[in-house]
């Protein structure tokens, strides 16, 4: 039998009644119609929520470096060079904060002031000179230290915008200066508007090799930044830059990456109406099997005529079982259609931008497909098995 | 190929037992011999084995016992598939209720005789359209078959057993449904396909139909008499 044969046989048998074949798929309809809707709504809102991570947080890394008692420093205060070598990476700087030095006493000058507090308690924090655009802040005043001053050790340190104003620091003509544990430091420059790492806004900065002499030694922190997308491989990449062979003690602390964002957001929207729409599914397929045995007793003496015509049992069987096919992929067909209109409406409600999974589009036929296919196995079959001398009586 | 074309139609000694209780024996060692060319009435009252017999004869059914020759191929040993073949090849099929297909033109059911069987798709349609000119219908070709009167309908039946050329034609009491007038007109075709060479066996119980086959044969409590 030619397949154009039997497919024109089984189309004419779906539109020998139109009517019972549209209600037919009912079922199939509503059921891939709710699982359409229920994937796509679940898609949109997670992609949503993705939507509200910044590039800000989406790019940054953070690599926690733990101290070595008795050892030496697991990342060096020039590792960060090796970072910066990484595709991806934007901007990279090591910094050095420790419990003592997060409570030292800076004054900005000795004069002892009865009406003013003049001596703060501030955190001290050692940092390259890259330290600005890794912070994503910029300079308020002045200029930040170099490779110049950290070469030299100068005594120099740049204050975070709030230890500023809380030091009395406002203007940095004439060279002014602060004591850190009564030793003095110029004021070279004031940072503010930081993008992370707010800490250093109300810390003193000092470079690394000035910050040896307070217990700044060694790097504690190493900031990281990555252009949109790359940080999840830095973050796997840059503990190994940083220190090939101990690079499973360092801490990376990387941002979420969307697609766990919205997979936690299907699997709370999902569960309750997946399971809705696969029993509308199971329901249309009784539905199609029903159907289907009807019209296959209905058509006893066709199925004779057919058989004396020179059908085989299994030409029975396949025109049957594609007539059920085509019902269940008709039926797919709608429900993808307007499972997707009802995602882009409820999208265009909540001012959501669709997101429309093209897989999903072209699975639900299928799915549907499959339904009418399983569907009409047990009526197909028992067309097939009916003898025609039987059949023609 | 043999040089003589073989007989359609060699029956020998076939007995069809249905196995109820107690056991029906509706065909008891029936043999029957059927040439090219003949045209055959099995005459006989309800109850008597004639729808066994036409089913045997159909391959629609197995004899208990015996041999079957359809044009030469002994089918009592063949297999369901390869009988289903010879069937859709050999034997064009007539029936007393038609069994047109309601929701598909005229053309479309004489068409479908050449869905199965592994007929070329091309020229389907020319061929349907010169079997439906044959019985006369070419007035009707797309018109649905609930239009068309009892004989109409029963012509287009008869182009559609037609098409394929078929070895023999088994008619199963083909004016049961039809009154006199189109009687007349569908055994006036009978007479016409047997001008041409066709074989035909029509089983009947109308003694108006039966007397105009060359050869009567009654058939009675499954017993075939020639007459």
């Amino acid at each position: 039998m030619d397949i154009r044969d039997l497919w024109a046989e089984a189309l004419a048998g779906v539109l020998a009644r139109p009517v019972r074949s549209a209600l037919t798929t009912l079922g199939t309809v509503l059921g891939i119609t709710t699982l359409v809707i229920t994937l796509g709504v679940a898609a949109t809102a997670g992609n949503q929520i993705v939507g509200r991570f910044d590039e800000l947080t989406a790019t940054a890394i953070t690599v926690e470096v733990p101290a070595r008692p008795g050892g030496g420093p697991l990342v060096g205060w020039d590792s960060s060079a090796e970072v910066r070598r990484l595709r991806g990476v934007t901007s990279v700087s090591a910094l050095a904060q420790t419990e003592e030095s997060s409570n030292l006493r800076v004054t900005a000058n000795d004069l002892v002031d009865p009406t003013r507090v003049t001596g703060q308690t501030l955190a001290v924090v050692a940092g390259d000179p890259e330290l600005p655009r890794a912070a994503r802040g910029r300079m308020v005043e002045g200029r930040f230290f170099d490779a110049g001053h950290v070469r030299r050790g100068d005594r120099v340190v740049v204050l975070g915008d709030q230890a500023a104003r809380m030091l009395g620091v406002t203007r940095l003509t004439g060279a002014p200066a602060v004591f850190i544990e009564d030793r003095a430091y110029t004021v070279i420059g004031v940072l503010g508007g930081l993008g992370r790492e707010q800490v250093l806004s109300t810390a003193v900065i000092v470079p690394p090799t000035t910050g040896a002499g307070l217990g700044l030694r060694n790097v504690t922190r190493v900031l990281v930044n990555t252009s949109l997308g790359a940080a999840d491989l830095i973050a796997r990449q840059a503990p190994v830059a940083l220190s090939p062979n101990h690079h499973d003690e360092l801490q990376v602390i990387s941002p979420p990456t969307p697609k766990r964002a919205r997979d936690g957001v299907q699997d709370d929207v999902n569960g309750l109406f997946l399971i809705l729409g696969l029993v509308s599914l199971v329901v249309g397929a009784v539905g199609i099997a029903n159907v289907t045995l009807v019209t296959v007793m209905e058509r006893v003496s066709e199925i004779g005529l057919r058989r004396s015509l020179g059908a085989a049992r299994r030409h029975i069987a396949a025109q049957f079982l594609l007539e059920s096919t085509l019902i269940g992929m008709t039926g797919g067909v709608i429900g993808a259609g307007a499972g997707l209109v009802s995602v882009v409406a409820v999208s265009a409600a909540q001012r959501w931008t669709p997101v429309l999974d093209a897989r999903l589009a072209l699975a639900a036929p299928v799915a549907g497909a499959l339904v009418g296919l399983l569907a009409g196995l047990y009526p197909a079959l028992r067309a097939a098995r009916m003898e025609p001398a039987d059949a023609l009586r | 190929m043999p040089d003589v074309m073989p007989d359609v139609i060699v029956l020998d000694a076939v007995s069809r037992v249905f196995p109820t209780d107690p056991p029906v024996r509706a065909l008891r060692d029936v043999g029957l011999r059927i040439r090219r060319g003949d045209y055959v009435a099995i005459v006989g009252p309800s109850g008597s084995g004639k729808s066994t017999l036409l089913n045997t004869l159909g391959l629609l059914d197995r004899p208990t016992s015996g041999s079957y020759l359809l044009n030469g191929i002994e089918t009592t040993a063949l297999g369901d598939g390869a009988r289903t073949r010879l069937r859709g090849r050999e034997i064009g099929f007539v029936y007393q209720s038609f069994h047109l297909l309601p929701h598909r033109t005229v053309a479309e059911n004489v068409m479908l005789a050449e869905v199965y069987g592994g007929h070329p798709r091309r020229h389907r349609r020319r061929r349907a359209l010169e079997a439906l000119e044959l019985v006369g219908m070419s007035h009707r070709v797309d018109f649905p078959p609930g239009r068309l009167s009892g004989g109409e309908r029963q012509r287009v039946a008869i182009a559609r057993a037609l098409m394929g050329e078929p070895a023999l034609l088994l008619c199963d009491e083909p004016t049961g449904n039809l009154d006199s007038g189109n009687t007349e007109a569908v055994l006036d075709l009978f007479d016409g396909l047997h001008a041409r060479g066709l074989t035909l066996l029509v089983i009947t119980h109308e003694d108006e139909v039966s007397a105009r086959a060359g050869r009567r044969v009654r058939i009675s409590d499954g017993v075939l008499t020639e007459e």
